[in-house]
C-alpha cells in the first residue's frame, strides 16, 4: 500500500505493508481512547513496555498508557528534541534517560498525545518490572506530578541464569497481596481471575504468531527484518492490545503476509518498497534510534543489510523459550513474563542469547547499537560483543545513537561505522585464505 | 604501464599513492582538501603522478634507491625547476582572472590604470620567481596560494603606490581570484613542464649529461594508465565514484598498516577529526574496530586549535612539549574548549610545555580508550596518520602502552600518513585482479 506524506521539501512516497496500515489504525483508535478517557468515564493506568500487566490492567478496565511508546512516538514524529530540551531547561540532567525526558518535557508542553489531544492525567503507576533503576526515578516524578496510587511489584534480576520457585512466589504474593488490592480500590472493579484467564489466552495465541513472525528470520531470505520491521511487529503485543481480539488479528493477519513473502522467496518491505538483494545477514542487540529513524534503516537496507533476529524485540518479554502467557496459572504467568524480560536477564543469558542467533538464524555477525542514555541496555554491551565474537567466530561492530535524543545521532558516524563493517563482513567472506 | 591509485578523502588532507603492478609505490601526494573535495582529488592524483616520474627516472638510472648523491642532486634540481614551472603556470592562471575580475562600477574609471599595474605586478613575480624556487632557499609552505600570495601583496602594493592607484583595488581583484584559481587544478602538460625544466637546467649549469637527459625523456615516456582507483576517507561520499570505486577507511587503514609492516594486529590512526582502533588478522583484514563517535576530542584537530592558540605552528607543538619535565594533568580533550582549558592552565601559571605535553597525553589516553574497546594492543603495533608525526604524542604513546600491555614493538612509518591511500592502492590492485574484498562484486 502506498501512502504520501508530505514534508516541506517535497511529497515523499512512503510504501507500507498492508499490516502497518492495519496497526496504524489501532494505535489511532487507542490513543483517541487515551486522549477521551475522562470524557468516557474510564480510569487510565500508566506502565512501562518490560514486565507490562496489561491483561491484568485490563480486568480492572483501566486504560494502558505507556510514557515510553509516548516518547517513541515523540521521538518519531520529530518532537522529543524539543522535549528533551524542555526538561533540561526544568534541570534534568544531560544524563538522564531521554524516554524520561522526552515525556516531561511532553507533560510541561501540555501533554498533547500523537493525535494532537491531551493526554489525560494517570489514576494510577504501576510498575511491574524494576530491572532499570530509571522506572523508579521516572515514577518518583510522575507520582510528584499526579500526586496518584503507585503500585511497586519488585521483579527479581535473574543474576543466577534463572527462575527459581521462591521469585514466582515472591511475586505473586506481591500481586495478590498488594497490586490487585490497589488496582481494585483505584478502578472500584472488583477482580475476577476468570476474566484474567480468558485475557491469557487471547495473549497466548497472538503470542504463538509473534514467534512464528519473528523466527520467520531463519529463512534464507528472511520476509522480515527483525529489527526495523520488528519495532512494528512488537508494538500491538508489548503495547496496549495484549490479551484482545485486535492482538490475535494483527498477527494472524500480519503471519499470512509473512507466509506469502515466503512463499514468493520475498525480502522484509522497507518504507521505499521490498527490499532487494539480501547481502548481509545481521542480529542486532540494543534499541533503535527513534529520532532519525527512517535515516537509519535506509543505512541497512540500501546497502542489502537485513536484520534477521534481534534483542529489541524481546524488550516485553521473552518467547524464544516456549514461554506463553498460561491460563492456567494466572498469577504465576504473569509472575514469569515479567522475570524474562531481556534486560531483566543477566549477561551471561543475554550472550547465550545473541550466539544462539547468530547460529540458528545464520547471521553474518553482530551488530550492536549502543544506547548512550539506556544503562540496562549498554552496560556490559563491550564484553559480550567479545563474548559473542569469540563463540561465533563471526564479526562483530558497535555503533552509538540515542532513543529520542535527535543530538546524539551523528549521521556519518553511524554510516561509516556501517559500512566498515559491511564491507569487513564481505572482506571476511572472500579474504578468507588469500594472503597478501 | 597499468598503475593502481588509491585516495584518501580526509577531512583536513587528501592523500593519493600511486602503485605498479608489483605492490610498489611509485608515487605520493598530499593537498590539503579545501572543503573541495573533487578537486582535491585532481590535485593529489597528479602530484602523486609527478613523483611517479621522479621514480621512474631512479628506476631509468638504475639507482630505485636513492642511493646515487649525482642522481639525487640532478632530481633535487629537476623538481625545484619543475615547480618553477608550475608555479608560473598557475601565476599565468592567475593574471588571467584577475584581470577578468576588473568590471563593474567601482573599476569604472580606472579600469586601464588597474590593468596596466596587475600586468605590472606580474611582470614583476615573474621576474623573481626563479629566486623563490633557486638551491637552498626554504619555502615556508609549498601551496601556490601561500608563495604567491604574500609576493603578491608586497609587490601590489608598490606598484599601486607608484601608479597613484588604490591599493584595494589591486586587493580586490586578487582576493576575487585566488580561490578559483586555487580550485582549478593545474591544467597543463605535465610532460611539457618536465621538458621546459630539463632545459631551464641545461641552461642554468651549461649543459646536462647526456645520459641523464635521456633517462628523463625515456620515463616521461611511459604512458601512466590508471588502471584501477580506490577512494576511501569521509570525503568518498561526495564523490562521483562508483560504489566499487569505494572502500570504507578503516579497511583501507588495517590493509595499508598490514602493507607496511606486516606483522600488524593492531592499529592506531588518529587523523584530523577521528581516531581509529583497528584490530586486524595475518592477511590485514579487519576483525575489529573502535571509533570516537559524534565528538572529535583529541583528534588531529585538537591539536590544529591548540596551535592556533598559542600562535605556533602545529609541526612546532611536539618539539615544545618534549621540553617538559612536568606534564599538567589535564584529562579534559574537548576540542570547543581547548582554547579556555589553555588559557585557564596559563593563568595559573603553568609553563606552555608542561601544559602542551599534558595535552599530548590527554590525547593518548583517549587513543588509549578507543583501543581498549577495540580489543587491546597485540604485537605488532602500528600508528598512523598525522598525529603519528608528533614526537611528544609518540612518546606518550609508547609510555602508555608499556605500563598497559608489556613489551610490544610499535611501527611509525615516516609515511605513515598515506597509509589510508596505501590500503586503497592495494585494494584498486586486488580489484583490477579481480579479486573484489570489501565490497559487493
Amino acid at each position: 500500500m502506498r501512502v504520501t506524506t508530505s514534508t516541506a521539501k517535497q511529497p515523499v512516497e512512503v510504501i507500507k505493508d498492508a499490516s502497518m496500515v492495519k496497526q496504524k489504525e489501532m494505535m489511532a483508535a487507542h490513543f483517541d481512547r487515551l486522549t477521551n478517557a475522562k470524557e468516557n468515564g474510564d480510569k487510565v493506568a500508566s506502565t512501562f513496555v518490560p514486565g507490562n500487566l496489561n491483561e491484568l490492567l485490563m480486568c480492572f478496565d483501566l486504560v494502558n498508557n505507556l510514557p515510553e511508546v509516548n516518547a517513541i512516538q515523540s521521538g518519531l514524529r520529530r518532537k522529543s528534541g524539543g522535549f528533551v530540551m524542555e526538561a533540561e531547561k526544568s534541570g534534568h540532567s544531560e544524563d538522564v534517560c531521554t524516554y524520561v525526558k522526552s515525556d516531561i518535557g511532553m507533560m510541561a508542553k501540555g501533554n498533547i498525545g500523537p493525535n494532537g489531544k491531551e493526554l489525560p492525567s494517570p489514576d494510577v503507576l504501576l510498575l511491574s518490572y524494576t530491572g532499570c533503576f530509571t522506572f523508579l526515578k521516572w515514577f518518583e516524578l510522575l507520582r510528584e506530578q499526579y500526586k496518584c496510587e503507585t503500585i511497586f511489584l519488585q521483579t527479581p534480576y535473574m543474576a543466577d541464569g534463572k527462575v527459581t520457585p521462591n521469585m514466582i512466589q515472591y511475586m505473586v504474593k506481591q500481586l495478590k497481596e498488594d497490586v490487585i488490592p490497589k488496582l481494585e480500590k483505584v478502578s472500584g472493579v472488583k477482580f475476577d481471575i476468570d476474566r484474567l484467564r480468558e485475557y491469557l489466552r487471547k495473549s497466548a495465541k497472538a503470542e504463538d504468531d509473534l514467534v512464528y513472525i519473528l523466527q520467520s528470520g531463519k529463512h534464507k531470505r528472511s520476509p522480515i527484518d527483525a529489527y526495523f520491521g520488528g519495532i512494528y511487529y512488537i508494538g500491538p503485543i508489548f503495547g496496549a492490545f495484549r490479551g484482545t481480539d485486535d492482538a490475535i488479528e494483527y498477527y494472524k493477519f500480519l503471519r499470512q503476509e509473512v507466509d506469502q513473502r515466503i512463499a514468493a522467496g520475498l525480502g522484509p518491505v522497507t518504507p521505499e518498497g521490498p527490499m532487494g538483494e539480501e547481502k548481509y545477514r545481521l542480529v542486532v542487540e540494543g534499541p533503535p534510534n527513534y529520532t532519525n529513524f527512517r535515516q537509519f534503516w535506509k543505512m541497512f537496507y540500501d546497502e542489502g543489510a537485513t536484520v534477521v533476529a534481534s534483542s529489541y524485540t524481546k524488550v516485553g518479554g521473552t518467547y524464544d523459550f516456549g514461554f506463553r502467557h498460561d491460563p492456567d496459572r494466572p498469577l504465576e504467568t504473569l509472575a514469569e513474563y515479567c522475570l524474562g524480560v531481556y534486560t531483566n536477564r543477566s549477561l551471561p543469558m543475554r550472550i547465550d542469547m545473541l550466539v544462539d542467533y547468530i547460529n540458528e538464524y545464520q547471521a553474518d555477525g553482530l551488530l550492536i547499537n549502543s544506547i548512550k542514555s539506556c544503562n540496562s541496555f549498554s552496560a556490559g554491551q563491550l564484553l559480550m560483543m567479545r563474548e559473542v565474537e569469540k563463540r561465533t567466530g563471526k564479526p562483530a561492530a558497535f555503533i552509538e545513537t540515542d532513543l529520542v535524543d535527535p543530538r546524539y545521532f551523528s549521521a556519518a558516524n553511524v554510516k561509516n561505522r556501517l559500512e566498515s563493517y559491511f564491507q569487513m563482513i564481505e572482506q571476511k567472506r572472500s579474504g578468507k585464505g588469500v594472503a597478501a | 604501464m597499468r598503475t593502481f591509485v588509491g585516495i584518501d578523502l580526509g577531512s583536513t588532507t587528501t592523500k593519493a599513492v600511486l602503485m605498479d603492478e608489483n605492490e610498489k609505490v611509485i608515487g605520493r601526494g598530499i593537498t590539503n582538501s579545501r572543503s573541495n573535495y573533487a578537486t582535491a582529488v585532481k590535485v593529489v592524483t597528479q602530484e602523486a603522478a609527478v613523483d611517479a616520474r621522479f621514480t621512474l627516472f631512479r628506476r631509468e638510472v638504475g639507482d630505485e634507491e636513492g642511493n646515487s648523491a649525482e642522481v639525487e642532486e640532478f632530481l633535487k634540481d629537476l623538481e625545484r625547476s619543475f615547480r618553477l614551472e608550475q608555479f608560473l603556470e598557475q601565476l599565468d592562471d592567475l593574471e588571467k582572472t584577475c584581470i577578468e575580475q576588473i568590471v563593474g562600477e567601482r573599476f569604472a574609471k580606472v579600469e586601464e590604470g588597474v590593468k596596466q599595474a596587475l600586468v605590472e605586478t606580474f611582470v614583476r613575480l615573474r621576474k623573481e620567481a626563479a629566486a623563490l624556487f633557486a638551491p637552498g632557499v626554504v619555502r615556508k609552505s609549498d601551496f601556490f596560494r601561500d608563495i604567491a600570495g604574500s609576493r603578491y601583496l608586497a609587490i601590489a602594493e608598490d606598484v599601486a603606490r607608484d601608479a597613484g592607484l588604490a591599493y584595494d583595488l589591486l586587493l580586490n581583484v586578487y582576493d576575487k581570484s585566488i580561490i578559483a584559481v586555487e580550485n582549478r587544478p593545474p591544467s597543463g602538460s605535465l610532460s611539457d613542464k618536465f621538458h621546459a625544466a630539463l632545459k631551464r637546467i641545461s641552461q642554468e649549469s651549461g649543459g646536462v649529461d647526456p645520459l641523464m637527459e635521456q633517462a628523463v625523456k625515456t620515463a616521461l615516456d611511459i604512458e601512466l594508465e590508471e588502471t584501477y582507483l580506490v577512494g576511501t576517507g569521509y570525503g568518498r561520499v561526495t564523490l562521483p565514484f562508483s560504489k566499487e570505486h569505494i572502500r570504507s577507511e578503516i579497511l583501507c587503514h588495517g590493509l595499508g598498516a598490514h602493507m607496511m609492516y606486516p606483522q600488524t594486529r593492531t592499529v592506531l590512526d588518529i587523523g584530523g577529526q577521528d581516531t581509529k582502533g583497528i584490530q586486524v588478522d595475518p592477511a590485514g583484514i579487519v576483525e575489529n574496530f573502535q571509533m570516537n563517535d559524534r565528538c572529535a576530542a583529541g583528534c588531529g584537530r585538537y591539536l590544529g586549535y591548540i596551535a592556533d592558540e598559542m600562535n605556533m605552528g602545529l609541526h612546532e607543538l611536539g618539539p615544545l612539549a618534549m621540553k617538559s619535565e612536568k606534564p599538567a594533568r589535564i584529562n579534559s580533550t574537548c576540542t570547543v574548549f581547548a582554547g579556555a582549558e589553555l588559557r585557564d592552565r596559563l593563568a595559573l601559571g603553568e609553563a606552555r610545555e608542561d601544559i602542551l605535553a599534558g595535552l599530548h597525553r590527554a590525547i593518548i589516553l583517549r587513543a588509549m580508550s578507543i583501543i581498549s574497546r577495540s580489543g587491546g594492543i597485540a604485537d605488532e603495533f602500528t600508528f598512523t596518520g598525522g598525529v603519528a608525526k608528533n614526537q611528544a604524542a609518540v612518546r606518550e604513546l609508547k609510555k602508555l602502552v608499556f605500563e598497559n600491555y608489556g613489551e610490544v614493538t610499535i611501527n611509525i612509518d615516516p609515511d605513515s600518513i598515506y597509509t589510508g591511500a596505501l590500503g586503497g592502492a592495494e585494494f584498486a590492485r586486488r580489484a583490477a585482479e579481480g579479486r573484489v574484498e570489501g565490497i559487493e562484486a
